[in-house]
């Protein structure tokens, strides 16, 4: 499920708005020094104005325009952040909603439940919960089983059930009990419960810059800093010309040349990837997490429910010499009338397509039904005179035997042939009569290989991780395409298979679920837990999917790489931006002293003042122009990194420098018509 | 342009072409640590070297002692040569009796400029310093920081080629190499070749002759060639005399010219090679000279159209600008006819984008745009091969910076060489941007009211200004010339602008290259963004040619820019 917004909330748009204002406070603004720098510019220009006013000065008119162009840039980068913010704190909202005060029933020592509220529960005590109550607070079931509605948490309305012991013992707090009752032992103190920790982070309240979020904002102040000495400079070096600019211009050109897009987006950037991954129902602890997953170079998958469905199917029926094919299928088929497993289920599937077995009308009183059981590990029917028997090939083996029959060396040849091919061998028997092997086979989700090769193109291998014997490994891994494989894989296994790539300077990204997940979940780079995991494996991970749906990581990655990207295409534009910008406003600058600069002039602007006014107004609107972009993210497609510069290089730098040149004498045209000046 | 002046330049640049391997190759293996063919002959002088200072080879820096160390000797080296032109008069080897008139300012200014590569000259040489000051303290720092820089340079590249380790190896077992094994004997080689050619070398006081005229003449001596090889090889650029390569006893033959050449870009051309070999991949180091050579050839060719071309003022007073037989056509104010249009637009372009300075033609008179390029040359902080060491891990800088602001466009956190560009390295990158345009930007806006020391007004007095702290802040050290630096104002101020300019970068990519020796190395597969291939290369020069247009644009278009359209109109400075 995705919670994707609409970019036009009108409710969003009306905080946002709201909060661009309060962030116009320099206290506030500090933290981000370029637009702090067009702050100071705007009160410059702004307290000259007021000057110019009292005493009567001319051009008054185009440095009122100046300065209310500053002061809509501050404002609209303050917009673009505020928009970010205002999507979170609106998700957070909701969440909150459902943080209700609710009456915890805790368990004395004497055995008795007193009523307490939510709030004053502590770490390690118990409490129980019955249908219709809301669980006080993250916690892990101790005794008991019950269905829980988390859709609070997930979305996902199906309940889901939780135990105690084993994997799934987890609860968490602002979820129903919807039937039975369960003991739960209390994990977490108030405030710093699942539900605390997720309001907090799609509201970005304690957000944090992210080690790359910092690197790029040194650059973008020391660009800043740099711009900076240009242009105060330009003041006494243009004095001996004879009419030096006024400082209502080199405001506008310090304004214009400070990476203001960029500075005005960048947190934008960062709060929209957060809140992406947000809309993917993944959780991710950290910016610093996301930003991790766009440099994974080393996917660790899970087989069973990543790359293929979670259960195996029967593709092939393989009689021993002696036995028709169709006799082996019919004696499959009516073995697995009453196996309600989907391996039985798909064994009668695949004898109704392959022979058009419809599969005869048994009662009960002329079949009598063997279930499966752990001890024969077989299953099958006793039907008049046949006794159909299906299971392991040892069992069925045993089974034969016993009722006084051989059994033929090439029941085991072909299940070994079967778990050479990465299948797993179901052998049958009619009574005394081996008939031969079942092939069971995993079966690759639909579409796994194309993205498999996708993420090779992006430079990420991809490694499946198996219970399985290394020869079944080995050829579902080819099956599916990936690149390598562990098998018969431990915890201890996976994680010493993460050290490894990491000393080899990749980066890993794994999902887990299981306590025993919590050392490599904790040691890879990217750990994505799984929401029906226990709370172990979610406190070692670094991302949480609330739909425990493994195969998101893939689409981890790819936000995380999005949100590079993001920031790497606007800085670019940004930057590259500038040169259009000295060709507008430098001839402006010095018409009156050098005529001759205006061959620089290749825009062909109209004034000097209009050109100085159509910059600093194209500076101002391309913030809000790419608002839509840093929220959304640069689409991001699956290529090598030399296809993806090459075409971003295009796009963002060489589009950079072009398109300011048209935009711009289109605002001159429009101030030009308008007379603004 | 002729076809002729074409073919010098391609020439040249052949024969630079051909020597960066050899030449990368031989400091790759010096650095390393492993024997050359030197070694027999040289390996006990080396040795020797160490028992004297007290080091032991192999004893590794952090970047911090490393920089302390650099620091320290450059203070040493800084002391003696104040010194010694402080007392020069005291001392033997003066026989022109060159007396206590250096001034505190202007030692102070000779001495940093000779400590920091630049070898900026306030000074005239044949009339200020006695023999001893020129040889035993211009020439040996012309060795001294020349051997410093190429340590420096070494000790960033291994801060990319190691990882986790904290060490960049040791300043003075660098420098020691750099000196005994490259810059001596290939010294020796040059300045052997150039007295067969003409340069002098003695220790006559100056003669006095009697010109055809019967005017008396004073014609300067010295022990010129000793100095002259290492000026150029070290990219130190300060001449024997005020004329510098364009006196004939500097620089004689069109022969000597072409050597001149040649020793200023072998080392800087092969340390791109040594930095490929360093870090493991050819490639890369070739993708640097890709990118210096793109931006080298752009620049001659500009200077020579330029000069070519002449001034159109004169073409309507009836000049003949266009070159044949008789004459070279074109703009000849302030050239050698020795060397012509096109060898002058060379030796100008290589010598301001290495760090050399020394001139073979007066940059002042060349044509807006003509002196436009040597300009900007430096403003982009002598990456163009640059100075010895200082060309490689000033493209560093912009590789770094290139790096990190389009390789996030691959959707991974920037790398450069497997090493991940963080906000250590870009901060140390942006403070030696800001570090050199503070210099140039301030010290210009604060020297505009200095018109009385120009020999020209408007724009062309503004840019013997700019170009004067940009020469300084690049540690370049020629001279566009028009401006008499040597006051108090101009020789304290473009001795700090010095200063700036080679320990402000130094010190801030030692520590990145610190930074970077601690990281692990990542592994390289098809989503890492690929720093060898074209696409590479033009970014690296778009960064350059953007970041270095977007600091200095304003003040360039009130300098060569606007005398550029004004010249058009007819309007000359």
């Amino acid at each position: 499920m995705t919670r994707s917004r609409p970019l036009s909330d009108p409710a969003i748009l009306r905080r946002a708005l709201r909060d661009s204002f309060v962030k116009l406070h320099p206290a506030k603004l500090i933290k981000n020094p370029v637009i702090f720098v067009v702050e100071v510019g705007a009160f410059m220009t702004t307290a000259l104005l007021l000057r110019d006013l009292a005493t009567g000065a001319a051009d008054t008119g185009f440095n009122f325009q100046i300065s209310l162009w500053l002061w809509f840039t501050v404002l609209f980068a303050n917009f673009a952040e505020a928009m970010a913010e205002a999507r979170g704190k609106a998700q957070a909202d909701s969440l909150r909603k459902t943080k209700t005060h609710s009456v915890a029933k805790r368990l004395q020592p004497n055995g008795k439940t007193e009523e307490v509220s939510a709030s004053q529960l502590r770490a390690g005590d118990h409490v129980i919960c019955e249908t219709g109550d809301t669980i006080p607070g993250d916690g892990e079931v101790v005794d008991g089983i019950a269905t829980v509605d988390e859709s609070v948490i997930t979305g996902e309305s199906a309940p889901v059930i939780r135990e105690s012991g084993g994997d799934r013992s987890a609860v968490t707090g602002g979820t129903r009990v919807l039937s039975d009752r369960i003991q739960i032992r209390i994990t977490s103190n108030p405030g710093e419960t699942f539900l605390d920790r997720m309001i907090a982070l799609v509201e970005g309240a304690d957000r944090k810059k992210t080690p790359n979020e910092i690197a790029l904002n040194i650059l973008i102040a020391g660009l800043t800093l740099i711009f900076l000495l240009a242009v105060v400079t330009l003041q006494p070096i243009s004095a001996s010309s004879g009419a030096p600019p006024s400082v209502a211009v080199l405001v506008a050109l310090l304004v214009c040349l400070i990476p203001t897009t960029i500075g005005g987006l960048l947190s934008a950037i960062g709060i929209a990837g957060m809140d992406r991954v947000m809309q993917y129902n993944v959780l991710a602890m950290s910016g610093k997490a996301v930003e991790a997953a766009g440099d994974v170079n080393t996917l660790l998958l899970d087989k069973t429910g990543t790359i293929t469905i979670g259960n195996r199917q029967a593709v092939e029926f393989l009689p021993v010499a002696g036995v028709l094919e169709t006799e082996l299928a019919e004696a499959g088929q009516l073995s697995s009338f009453a196996d309600e497993t989907p391996e039985g289920r798909s064994v009668v599937v695949l004898a109704k397509e392959k022979y058009g077995l419809r599969g005869r009308e048994l009662s009960h009183h002329e079949a009598h039904f063997i279930p499966f059981s752990a001890y024969t590990r077989m299953s099958g029917v006793d039907m008049n005179s046949d006794h159909l028997r299906k299971g392991a090939t040892e069992s069925i083996a045993q089974f034969v035997r016993e009722q006084g029959g051989a059994v033929p060396d090439e029941l085991h040849d072909l299940a070994a042939r079967v778990s050479r091919q990465g299948g797993t061998p179901l052998a049958v028997a009619n009574g005394r009569r081996a008939l031969g092997i079942i092939h069971l086979k995993d079966v690759v989700k639909g579409g796994m290989k194309d993205r498999l090769a996708e993420l090779r193109r992006m430079g990420i291998q991809t490694v499946m991780i198996t219970g399985d014997n290394p020869l079944t490994a080995a050829a579902i891994a080819a099956e599916a395409g990936v690149d390598n494989f562990l098998a018969q894989a431990s915890p201890a296994d996976k994680l010493n298979y993460i050290k490894k790539e990491q000393a080899e300077g990749r980066l890993v990204a794994m999902t887990g679920d299981g306590t025993n997940d919590a050392p490599a979940l904790a040691q890879a780079d990217v750990g994505l837990a799984m929401n029906t995991g226990t709370m172990a494996a979610k406190e070692a991970g670094n991302m949480v999917d609330l739909d425990s749906n493994p195969t998101k990581l893939i689409e981890v990655v790819g936000i995380g790489k999005q949100l590079l990207i993001t920031r790497g295409a606007l800085t670019t534009f940004s930057i590259a931006n500038d040169v259009a910008k000295y060709f507008a406003i430098i001839p402006a600058m010095f018409m009156t002293a050098y005529p001759a600069l205006g061959a620089l002039n290749i825009m062909g602007l109209h004034s000097s003042q209009s050109a100085v006014l159509s910059a600093v107004i194209f500076n101002a609107l391309i913030i809000i122009v790419l608002v839509p972009l840093a929220l959304r993210g640069v689409k991001y497609r699956p290529e090598s990194a030399g296809a993806l510069l090459r075409r971003n290089l295009l796009v963002y730098g060489l589009g950079g420098l072009v398109s300011p040149f048209p935009a711009i004498w289109i605002i001159d045209q429009f101030v030009h018509a308008l007379g603004l000046a | 342009m002729t076809s002729n002046g074409v073919f010098q330049i391609l020439l040249y640049c052949s024969l630079i072409l051909a020597l960066t391997k050899p030449a990368g190759a031989f400091m790759a293996r010096l650095f390393a640590g492993e024997r050359t063919f030197l070694h027999p002959v040289l390996r006990p002088f080396e040795r020797l070297c160490y028992v004297l200072i007290g080091v032991r080879e192999d004893a590794e820096q952090r970047w911090t002692q490393y920089a302390a160390s650099l620091l320290s000797f450059s203070f040493w080296s800084f002391l003696l040569l104040f010194l010694l032109q402080r007392w020069q008069s005291l001392l033997p080897l003066n026989p022109s009796g060159f007396g206590p008139g250096v001034t505190p300012d202007l030692a102070f200014n000779t001495a940093v400029s000779f400590v920091t590569n630049t070898n900026w000259q306030s000074y005239s040489g044949e009339s200020t310093y006695s023999y001893l000051v020129q040889m035993a303290g211009l020439t040996v720092q012309n060795f001294a920081s020349a051997a410093a820089g190429l340590a420096v340079a070494i000790a960033v590249i291994r801060g990319f080629a190691r990882q986790q380790t904290n060490t960049l190896g040791n300043f003075w077992v660098d420098i020691t190499r750099a000196a005994v094994y490259i810059l001596l004997p290939l010294s020796v080689l040059a300045a052997l070749f150039f007295c067969s050619q003409g340069v002098i070398q003695n220790f006559t006081p100056p003669t006095v002759v009697t010109t055809l005229e019967g005017q008396q003449q004073v014609i300067a001596q010295g022990p010129v060639a000793s100095q002259e090889a290492i000026k150029m090889l070290g990219t130190n650029g300060g001449g024997f005399f005020n004329a510098n390569s364009a006196h004939p006893f500097e620089n004689p033959t069109p022969l000597t010219n072409l050597l001149q050449m040649v020793l200023i870009f072998v080392l800087p051309a092969g340390l791109t090679y040594t930095f490929g070999r360093m870090v493991g991949d050819q490639r890369q180091g070739w993708a640097l000279f890709s990118a210096m050579s793109v931006l080298f050839l752009a620049g001659v060719f500009v200077v020579y159209a330029a000069e070519q071309a002449g001034n159109p003022n004169l073409t309507q007073l009836g000049v003949a600008s266009i070159a044949s037989e008789d004459q070279p056509g074109g703009n000849m104010e302030g050239k050698e006819v020795r060397f012509g249009i096109a060898a002058t637009a060379l030796f100008a372009t290589i010598t301001t984008a290495a760090s050399c300075g020394a001139v073979i033609g007066m940059h002042d008179s060349f044509t807006p745009l003509g002196g436009l390029v040597p300009l900007f040359n430096m403003q982009v902080g002598e990456v163009i091969f640059g100075g010895v060491g200082a060309g490689l891990y000033g493209m560093l800088l912009f590789a770094i910076l290139a790096v990190f602001i389009a390789g996030l466009m691959v959707g991974r956190t920037p790398e450069y060489l497997g090493k991940r560009i963080e906000g250590k390295e870009v901060k140390m990158a942006m403070l030696g941007l800001i570090a050199t345009a503070a210099a140039i930007l301030l010290f210009s806006g604060a020297s505009t009211g200095f018109t009385a020391n120009l020999n020209n007004g408007g724009p062309h007095g503004f840019a013997e200004i700019l170009y004067a702290y940009t020469s300084a802040a690049a540690n370049n050290g020629s001279a566009f010339a028009g401006l008499n630096a040597n006051t108090p104002w101009f020789n304290t101020t473009l001795g700090i602008a010095m200063l700036i300019g080679r320990f402000l970068i130094i010190i801030p990519m030692l520590a990145a290259a610190g930074n970077l020796a601690s990281k692990k190395r990542l592994a390289v597969t098809s989503g890492t963004l690929p720093t060898h291939g074209l696409l590479f290369v033009t970014l690296l020069i778009g960064t350059i040619v953007i970041v270095g247009a977007l600091t200095f644009f304003p003040a360039l278009s009130l300098g060569p820019i606007v005398e550029h359209f004004l010249l058009q109109q007819g309007r000359l400075f």
